[in-house]
């Protein structure tokens, strides 16, 4: 039945790529959807058995995919604990963000390709996290790439979505392209790609450190910084906000870019044994976390704040997965899959309530025309800011930011930068809250609440992400642990150095002490003395350090003038093939050579008497010179 | 016979539709149309035949042997194991289709466009069938000729600049080969007292290195001229552009695989020392062509144009796997040669179907037609993918063997070669954005595909599909081909046993397998 699960998406998007066009909108809307929750009903069913069962994972063959020499994949399928808390993921939320998406696209006229790519986008990322070997896992993994690439360019009119499309597929494709070489590294060295096979082989194969390992770790770390977007290729996912707002809920909050993480978890056994490599880690999540927040503070775009949010938030479970804190990455991403998917679809309604207009400051005084989607947006806000006991954020980016100092791996540097991410979160989080809804309303709409179809799915999200939490608690508070304790049979529990309750709690405390003061700080600066902050931020180097970061550190400048412009240089300069030069000059020269002789034919006596007369003279020197010389 | 046969039906099915055309053209595009398909169905009896014995594809499926100039040592000798085999079904397939997208394209002389057509396929057929080297030259020159008058006849504006490039490159390179034919010939009689120019007789020629260095070279050159590496490739741009649509598809989809099997058959077999030697050059050279042809693609402003250098870019990856020396890079380089084949073919035909719509071959006149050709968009789509190697699509098995096999073999030219596959990202997708996405002003009122076009469009998603999801029937006919061959030459030579091809590949090839 594990098949069924991926199959059934693959099976929806089949019948609306080729179909699609002749059905009705609502037929579609019930393949689509329909599919969707039928696989979210077999995962939980499934999910159901295979935690009374009592085993430790559940394989399905499918079949042979390629044999050849020593080499050999198949399709096979695995679910144990990590695939599971992805597969609920992706097919719960995924299912809430279809049903969504029948109302937020309900008037586009590309109705039917809108769910094949997004029916497309889910049997790929199943397909990822069931995946037993790490070429199938590869197949989604590019798979799931192609699909973000048709929904980012989804509105294909406008040239800069086109672009905005093709840069996140490119820059995405770079990782991959570190991840491909980690593959052959892999199996020249363990002779297989079965995920299983190299992760109890490795131990034996490589000591600590060894520098083979090391290096398979660090091109792994390649794949996944490149489609979880974190530094140094986190520049396409701001631009991929390009696409419907549903996609940027799915594909670039939920579940894709979290992919990183996920093949992170799933090898770390082998960056156990590359302590560079997984230090390498929690310092690409600490700077990606403290670069996005500082980012997201001063963007005008809706979508953008958010997008740039997830970096940080993705930036945390780096860090986590780099201190060790295996179970509290993934409990971070299911809590932030909730909150953020509810974030980007209460964005959506407003989005779609102000008639497509996504700058904030032409919104404002929305509590009172949307107060439904202004209460959700709040409940996923305060997640995201995790304001302590009464969200789900709160419990797991604590546990992070406690871990951060107190594992083995940990640093007194990641917990300070960690809590000062808090901090950032909590102020660009409630600068978007009080700059869309409070205040005057600054736009020319007329806004209404979307309909129960955009609407049920967002009470949904904004009970999970407020229940979520509570699987989880931390040691100062009854220490609950149901949810590291279902992934244990896959991932190894954190190894802590600090046990002090009074340190956890003053961590706790300080955390949530910046969170208020960041909130109070928005509420100044937006709200109360937005005079006074205008004319700070108008200071020279304010205003210099807000230009900075509003184009995210300028990384896009740089990669411009370091990649992109000398590749479309030289392409420009070279489309006539230098090479080709080469030829048509020996044709030309030929052709020279022809003209040349041809010319001594003129048909003149005089010319051909003399040319006699010359050769005559040369030989006869030629035989003299022989003779005498 | 029955390898005579494969020759002889579509030899007679071009001189039944030249005769046949004269009374009515669309007689004879039935006639070339039904020769193909009758020789497509001959092929995958065989091929079906044989796939139910286990093993079988491990020796040679049939040999017939007739002296023709006995005098020379020359005989009519064909013989047929699992690379001819999945060779010649891509021929006659492709073939098919070729007569099929020329339908409403050729207007005049159509009997003798459908001779030349077929005649080509004829060639193509002898080369992947012959067992006799001066028989091979003789079948290179047969696809050469037709080829000619394919692109002068009935190509596009500058047809003949094209045509004549054509002729010159290819036949620069085979005279070089024939000259290296004629060296082994004699090499092998002065050292053996046998004058001959049977294939399995010159296998393992004694002969010195720098002797077998040049005389590899020579052939070499021919193959890579038709493969085509850097930096022989500018013939291929200008004919594959000025070339008819059927021109561009047996062009891409066949031509250039007689080079890629030329090396696998001829080169790696006859001269495994000198290959070996010459390996990390090889290498270079397909590096080169993977990275050089890919940036050369993303500049064009034709269509076509663009389209023929992403095949000097995926033939890179031929010249990388064949020198990889492993059984996992061979399998490669054979479903590269495939998939390469169907991918390159389909864009082709989609270019063809697209200038006969527009009447333009420049990206800078096309652009939002996605709204008036959602389906024509759909199925670019997936060969668009397949060309910038998407897992699930067959070039993806293909490039990932050949990249996991030259790993093996040459770390830093795979990773140079890896990085190519950001480049095929980056042209790739140039292609939908320039087509299809985007803004027009212009209102179009085209028809999307017609059923004709979704004759041969929907086989050749169909095949690039099942050889990405399920590839092991080809993977399993083109088995082991390698080894058995280099085995077979080892048995008739039994004094030559030490560092030979052979032993080099069974080397690697055992240290790529641990047990899991």
């Amino acid at each position: 039945m594990l098949w069924l699960i991926p199959a059934l998406p693959f099976f929806s998007a089949l019948i609306l790529i080729v179909g699609g066009r002749s059905l009705s909108k609502a037929a579609v809307s019930v393949i689509a959807c329909g599919s969707m929750g039928l696989a979210a009903a077999i995962t939980l069913v499934l999910g159901w058995q295979f935690l009374q069962g009592g085993e430790n994972a559940v394989a399905q063959h499918l079949w042979s995919w390629i044999q050849s020499g020593g080499f050999n994949a198949g399709i096979d399928l695995r679910l144990d604990a990590l695939s599971l808390a992805f597969v609920f993921v992706i097919t719960f939320v995924g299912f809430l963000i279809h049903v969504y998406s029948t109302g937020y696209m309900a008037e586009d006229a590309d109705f039917s390709r809108f769910f094949a790519c997004m029916n497309l986008f889910v049997g790929a990322m199943l397909m990822l996290v069931l995946a037993d070997n790490l070429l199938l896992l590869y197949f989604g993994w590019e798979g799931v790439g192609l699909c973000s690439y048709l929904l980012i360019g989804f509105w294909y009119k406008d040239p800069a979505n086109g672009y905005a499309a093709r840069k996140a597929f490119i820059v995405t494709r770079v990782g991959d392209t570190a991840m491909a070489i980690a593959l052959f590294m892999l199996f020249q060295h363990t002779g297989s790609l079965q995920i299983q096979t190299i992760l109890s082989g490795a131990p034996e194969l490589w000591s600590t450190g060894n520098e083979t390992v090391v290096l398979i770790a660090f091109l792994l770390l390649g794949g996944a910084v490149g489609k979880s977007a974190q530094l140094p290729l986190q520049t396409w996912l701001p631009d991929a906000m390009a696409g419907p707002t549903p996609v940027s809920a799915l594909i670039h909050a939920a579940t894709m870019v979290t992919a990183g993480v996920y093949l992170i978890a799933r090898t770390h056994v082998l960056f156990a044994l590359a302590p560079t490599a997984q230090t390498a880690v929690a310092i690409v999540g600490a700077i990606t976390l403290l670069l996005a927040g500082c980012s997201a503070l001063v963007q005008t775009d809706i979508k953008r704040v958010l997008a740039y949010s997830t970096i940080s938030q993705i930036g945390y479970m780096f860090l986590a997965l780099g201190v060790g804190a295996w179970s509290a990455a993934i409990f971070h991403f299911v809590t932030h899959a909730f909150f953020k998917a509810l974030l980007f679809m209460g964005a959506g309604a407003v989005i779609v309530a102000m008639h497509h207009e996504q700058d904030m400051f032409k919104m404002g005084g929305l509590r009172k025309q949307l107060p439904a989607v202004f209460w959700v947006f709040l409940i996923g806000s305060a997640s995201l800011s995790a304001i302590p006991f009464i969200t789900s954020g709160f419990y797991s980016k604590d546990q992070i930011v406690w871990l951060a100092w107190s594992s083995a791996q940990g640093h007194s540097a990641y917990w300070v930068i960690a809590i000062a991410g808090a901090f950032l979160t909590a102020m660009y989080t409630f600068r978007m809250v009080f700059l869309t809804f409070y205040g005057e309303p600054r736009g020319h709409h007329h806004p209404h609440t979307p309909g129960n179809s955009m609407m049920i799915p967002l009470y949904i999200l904004a009970a999970c992400s407020t229940l979520a939490g509570f699987v989880e608690l931390p040691h100062t508070m009854g220490h609950f642990t149901l949810f590291s304790d279902f992934l244990q049979p896959v991932l190894p529990a954190v190894h802590l150095v600090q046990e002090s309750a009074a340190l956890e709690w003053t961590s706790q405390l300080l955390a949530a002490g910046l969170t208020f003061l960041g909130i109070y700080i928005a509420w100044v600066w937006v709200i109360k003395k937005p005079d006074g902050m205008l004319r700070f931020s108008q200071m020279p180097f304010m205003q210099w350090l807000r230009a900075y970061w509003f184009t995210g550190w300028a990384f896009d400048a740089a990669y411009n003038e370091l990649f992109v412009h000398p590749f479309v240089r030289t392409a420009r300069m070279n489309r006539k093939d230098i090479v080709d030069r080469i030829y048509t000059t020996l044709a030309r020269i030929m052709q020279w050579c022809h003209d040349m002789l041809a010319r001594t034919q003129s048909g003149l006596l005089r010319w051909y008497i003399m040319g006699v007369v010359i050769g005559a003279v040369l030989i006869l020197s030629v035989l003299i010179w022989r003779v005498y010389v | 016979m029955v390898l005579l046969y494969i020759i002889l039906i579509p030899m007679l099915g071009a001189l039944l539709s030249w005769l046949l055309a004269a009374r009515k053209a669309a007689l004879g595009r039935w006639v070339a149309l039904l020769s193909l398909l009758a020789g497509l169905v001959l092929v995958t009896g065989i091929w079906i035949t044989h796939a139910g014995n286990e093993g079988s594809f491990n020796q040679w499926l049939y040999n017939w042997q007739q002296p023709w100039i006995p005098h020379f040592g020359i005989s009519l000798h064909l013989a047929m194991d699992g690379l001819s085999l999945v060779m010649l079904a891509l021929t006659f397939f492709l073939g098919a289709l070729s007569v099929l997208v020329s339908w409403k394209e050729i207007k005049f002389r159509t009997g003798f466009f459908h001779f030349n057509l077929l005649f080509v396929i004829a060639g193509i057929a002898g080369v992947f069938l012959t067992m006799d080297l001066f028989l091979f030259y003789f079948f290179w020159e047969v696809m050469l000729i037709p080829m000619y008058f394919l692109i002068g006849i009935w190509g596009h504006e500058r047809r003949e600049y094209a045509a004549y490039k054509f002729f010159l490159f290819t036949q620069a390179g085979g005279l070089l080969m024939l000259l290296a034919i004629l060296g082994l010939y004699f090499v092998h009689g002065a050292n053996t007292g046998v004058y001959t120019f049977d294939y399995f007789a010159l296998l393992n020629t004694p002969m010195e290195r720098a002797l077998a260095q040049w005389l590899m070279l020579g052939f070499l050159v021919a193959f890579v001229v038709k493969l085509p590496a850097v930096p022989f490739h500018t013939w291929l741009p200008d004919a594959h552009t000025e070339a008819p649509t059927a021109g561009s598809v047996v062009l891409a989809g066949l031509l250039l695989k007689t080079g890629a099997y030329g090396i696998l058959r001829f080169v790696l077999p006859l001269f495994p020392e000198a290959a070996h030697d010459f390996a990390p050059w090889a290498m270079l050279l397909g590096v080169a062509g993977i990275l050089y042809g890919g940036q050369l693609a993303y500049s064009q402003p034709d269509l076509k144009r663009l389209i023929a250098y992403t095949s000097v870019s995926h033939m890179g990856f031929v010249l990388l796997g064949a020198f990889a020396f492993n059984e996992v890079a061979y399998q490669g380089v054979v479903m590269q040669m495939i998939t390469h084949g169907i991918s390159t073919g389909a864009l082709f035909m989609l270019a063809g179907v697209l200038y006969e719509r527009i009447h333009t071959r420049e990206l800078g006149r096309m652009g939002g037609l996605w709204p008036t050709l959602p389906a024509m968009g759909t199925v670019t789509m997936v060969f668009v993918m397949a060309s910038l190697g998407l897992p699930g699509l067959g070039n993806f098995i293909a490039e990932f063997l050949i990249l996991l096999g030259s790993w093996q073999a040459n770390k830093v030219m795979t990773i140079l070669a890896t990085v190519g596959l950001v480049v095929a990202t980056i042209y790739s997708l140039r292609i939908m954005q320039r087509v299809f996405f985007g803004h027009t002003e212009r209102q179009y009122a085209l028809p999307d595909l017609r059923p004709r076009e979704w004759a041969m469009l929907l086989p050749l998603v169909a095949v690039i599909l099942w050889l990405g999801i399920y590839p092991s029937p080809v993977l399993k006919t083109v088995t082991n081909d390698q080894l058995r061959m280099s085995n077979e030459a080892n048995n008739q030579k039994p004094m030559r046993t030490d560092s030979s091809f052979v032993m080099r590949t069974s080397i690697t090839t055992d240290s790529l397998i641990i047990p899991n």
